[in-house]
């Protein structure tokens, strides 16, 4: 599975981003940004970026080398001046949603963020309804 | 040849004995149930024996799969599969457990141990109760046993012994990892023993105090190791895996996870019903929950459904036979939950104010923290069942959950002071002055130091005012006469504060440095100065690496050596990174040797991680506050049956 879908990304990739376990790691993969402002948006982003090769990684946590391209694709980015968001946009209009570990709102993820109002009203309910009862009980002592 | 043939049968003996249990467990299903009837008193006798002789048979069995893996038979498919003759001892024996077959094994093990050890020595409940327990145990074990009998046979044969093992994953072999499932494990079917308690008072009607006390040590059990295994399994992934990441929301660990949520709360429940008669339903309700979070986590993990649905789909006999499973018995529990829920009264009333009210406030938080959880890490399945490939990472889980941990939080504060049933808030009031100020204070110093990082902010302003008011339940007693259960309170409410402290210096503070550098070169982390000595290959016994020679020093002081190896195994072939790690009392410095630059310079990753081990104290210092506390109620009911027994011998004196 892991291989089809490196396979499967090698078709996908643009040539700049091709990855290869025999090419030298590119500039970025295992270089800070000299600017530690812009490192830490890139940082900030790399962690919430998914690797496609391993398993529940993100790709700040990974040593697999499509990890280590798009690591250097997003410092390069950022470097240029891009907004983290915006990166995040492009990528997932690359690869789908599943690059992304900060779901955002949409027709397929709306479950996601309607639970935890629901679990919060559950919550709201429950206290409510102990609390109320218990409120006119408190008169028992 | 003859020496052999007596290793032989050991496979085949362990197979026999599982057999025999599964047999035993149904025996001891059918006894239990006709004991509750009328007429059944005869066969009821043979429930406890029968449980006792189940569990050891099933240890039988798990003692062959460990003797057939430390000989290394690979005629035995599951030996060719996953061992090496190669292989050191300790991961000969952990690689028992280290896969499907053997860890099922494990758990029916576990669980027949821990049935028996009940059947051995509880007598405090009703007899009628004990036996709708022990029937409720053998009904779970017999699902499992069916499971390894003939879905995942641990002893199956190769027609042909293969020549040599296939290895285990490098990545595993690690001590560790060695003892980490098991150590899950042993949780896991601990809340099984509460599961069954919950359906025998489920069937029986019977919820009492006394049915409390006689749960609340294997709730506190299970979750003392739920506690330990998660934080080990932290620590490792933390040191293993060679990027200092420590929590990934990974759905492995949240299986992990999701049971220490259920089982927080229904320790805490079984508390309020042991001490005050209250929170009845709530308390069986989450018995059946925890259980079913174990056996969620245990389906997410070992049905294959997490490498992919659709691999799952295409060889989906496992997985469904598990899913067959959960729907017997999470349904099943369910059902009878909902019949008899309504003729089990809630119990003794409380006032808001009052310790009853803060440990309801509790338990609706981690139940509402373990929805956010149980919803995070199965929505992707089920999108990816729907054709959608979704997922869900630290962005959606660390904000989501904190909206219903940092008001418990708070609440602990407080709780902990009140009186049951109804208290006066201005009573504790002036004791909470101090815990308010250093809040405020240290929210003050959070935005000045972590500027714009808002969960770092609340971690770091939370954890010194809880680890003070964590504290002040000793306040006014001496601490010569404070009962074992409060020290292990007080304990374990510290330990979040430190966890959490931790945590939230990790977030906050770490300083990480990705650097190519040449031997002899020094490189800059936060305080530390780190030189790169020299490069030198060596060899293990299943391995060779390279290993950099590092010198560190702290602000200008005498430095330290460290060694990071980068790994190559050859069976299976895999490259793992050894960090080496530098621990003061104030952080961790954090190694990592990578792959050589095209100029002969050398990747090095650095981090310096400030109080980062303070994550896995706090978590070692929970477990204690629960074994002090178990301690305590166990020594307390030892003492009870004593004096009882005292008592009966005298009046059975007078009266001769």
């Amino acid at each position: 599975m892991k291989r089809l879908l490196l396979i499967l990304a090698l078709f996908v990739f643009a040539p700049p981003l091709l990855a290869d376990d025999t090419m030298p790691p590119a500039a970025y993969a295992y270089r800070q940004l000299d600017d530690p402002r812009l490192e830490a948006k890139a940082r900030g982003l790399m962690e919430t970026i998914r690797c496609l090769t391993c398993q529940s990684q993100s790709i700040a946590d990974s040593d697999a080398s499509m990890a280590g391209d798009m690591r250097n694709q997003i410092r390069e980015r950022i470097l240029r001046g891009e907004d983290p968001e915006a990166i995040r946009r492009w990528l997932v209009e690359r690869y789908g949603d599943y690059i992304s570990y900060a779901p955002q709102v949409s027709p397929a993820t709306w479950p996601l963020f309607a639970a935890p109002l629901l679990l919060l009203a559950i919550a709201a309910l429950l206290l409510r309804r102990r609390f109320a009862r218990s409120g006119q009980s408190g008169a028992v002592k | 040849m003859q020496d052999c043939g007596s290793g032989q049968v050991i496979a085949e003996f362990g197979l026999a004995a599982l057999w025999l249990a599964a047999a035993l467990a149904v025996l001891q299903l059918i006894a239990g149930g006709v004991a509750l009837s009328r007429r059944g008193d005869a066969l009821g006798a043979v429930v406890r024996p029968v449980a006792i002789v189940q569990g050891v048979l099933a240890l039988a069995a798990f003692a062959a799969l460990v003797a057939v893996f430390i000989s290394t038979d690979l005629s035995v498919k599951l030996v060719a599969a996953n061992s090496h003759s190669a292989k050191p001892l300790l991961y000969k024996i952990a690689g028992a457990w280290g896969n499907h077959e053997g860890s099922m094994l494990l758990w029916v093990t576990i669980m027949g141990l821990a049935g028996g050890f009940v059947a051995a020595v509880e007598r405090r409940l009703p007899e009628r109760t004990m036996m709708a327990t022990l029937a409720g145990q053998a009904f779970v074990s017999i699902g499992f046993y069916v499971f390894l009998l003939f879905a995942s046979n641990p002893f199956t044969r190769l027609a042909e012994p293969a020549a040599e093992g296939q290895g285990l994953n490098p990545l595993l072999q690690d001590p560790g990892l060695a003892f980490h499932p098991p150590t899950l494990y042993v949780g896991y079917v601990g809340l099984s023993i509460a599961f069954s308690f919950a359906i025998g008072a489920l069937i029986t009607r019977e919820v009492s105090p006394a049915f409390a006390r006689a749960m609340r040590p294997w709730v506190l059990g299970a979750w003392i190791f739920l506690t330990l295994g998660i934080t080990a399994g932290s620590y490792w992934a933390y040191y293993e895996l060679g990027w200092g990441g420590w929590w990934f929301w990974d759905p492995v660990e949240n299986a992990s996870l999701m049971p220490w949520l259920a089982a927080t709360a229904l320790l805490h429940s079984c508390g309020v019903l042991a001490a005050r008669n209250a929170l009845r339903a709530w308390t069986l309700m989450l018995g059946v929950v925890a259980f079913s979070m174990s056996m969620i986590g245990t389906f997410l993990v070992r049905s294959g459904i997490l490498t992919s649905v659709h691999a799952f789909a295409v060889d989906p006999r496992r997985g469904t036979f598990i899913l067959v499973l959960l729907a017997i018995y999470i349904g099943g529990a369910l059902m009878l939950f909902a019949l008899r829920a309504g003729s089990i009264s809630e119990g003794e009333r409380f006032a808001v104010t009052s310790r009853e009210s803060g440990l309801v406030f509790n338990n609706v938080m981690l139940s509402g923290t373990l929805g956010i959880v149980l919803i995070g890490t199965l929505y992707p399945l089920l999108a990816e069942a729907m054709g959608m490939k979704v997922s869900v990472g630290p962005p959606y889980f660390n904000p989501f959950t904190a909206l219903f941990v940092v008001p418990m939080l708070l609440v602990l504060m407080v709780g902990p002071l009140l009186r049951w049933r109804l208290d006066n808030f201005g009573r504790v009031r002036s004791g909470l002055i101090i815990p308010a100020l250093i809040l405020v204070l240290s929210i003050g110093i959070a935005i000045v130091m972590a500027p714009g990082k808002m969960l770092s902010i609340i971690g770091l302003a939370l954890a010194p005012a809880l680890a003070f008011a964590s504290l002040l339940p000793l306040r006014g007693r001496r601490l010569s006469r404070v009962k074992l259960p409060l020290w292990g309170m007080v304990l374990a409410h510290f330990g979040v504060a430190v966890s959490l402290f931790g945590m939230a210096c990790d977030s906050a503070f770490t300083v990480e440095k990705l650097v190519a550098v040449r031997p002899g070169e020094a490189v800059r982390v936060g305080p530390w100065q780190v030189t790169m000595k020299s490069i030198t290959p060596i060899a293990g016994p299943n391995w060779t690496a390279l290993e950099g020679d590092l010198q560190a020093s702290y602000n200008g002081t005498a430095p330290s050596l460290l060694r990071p190896q980068s790994r190559s195994f050859w069976t299976p072939p895999q490259q793992t990174n050894e960090s080496a790690l530098l621990t003061r009392w104030n952080g961790q410095l954090y190694t990592v040797l990578g792959d050589e630059a095209a100029d002969g310079r050398w990747q090095l990753r650095l981090w310096w991680k400030p109080f980062v081990t303070m994550i896995w104290l706090g978590g070692v210092l929970i477990a204690l506050g629960g074994l002090l506390a178990m301690l305590g109620h166990v020594a307390s009911d030892v003492r009870r049956v004593i004096a009882r027994s005292k008592i009966a011998f005298r009046r059975e004196r007078q009266g001769r």
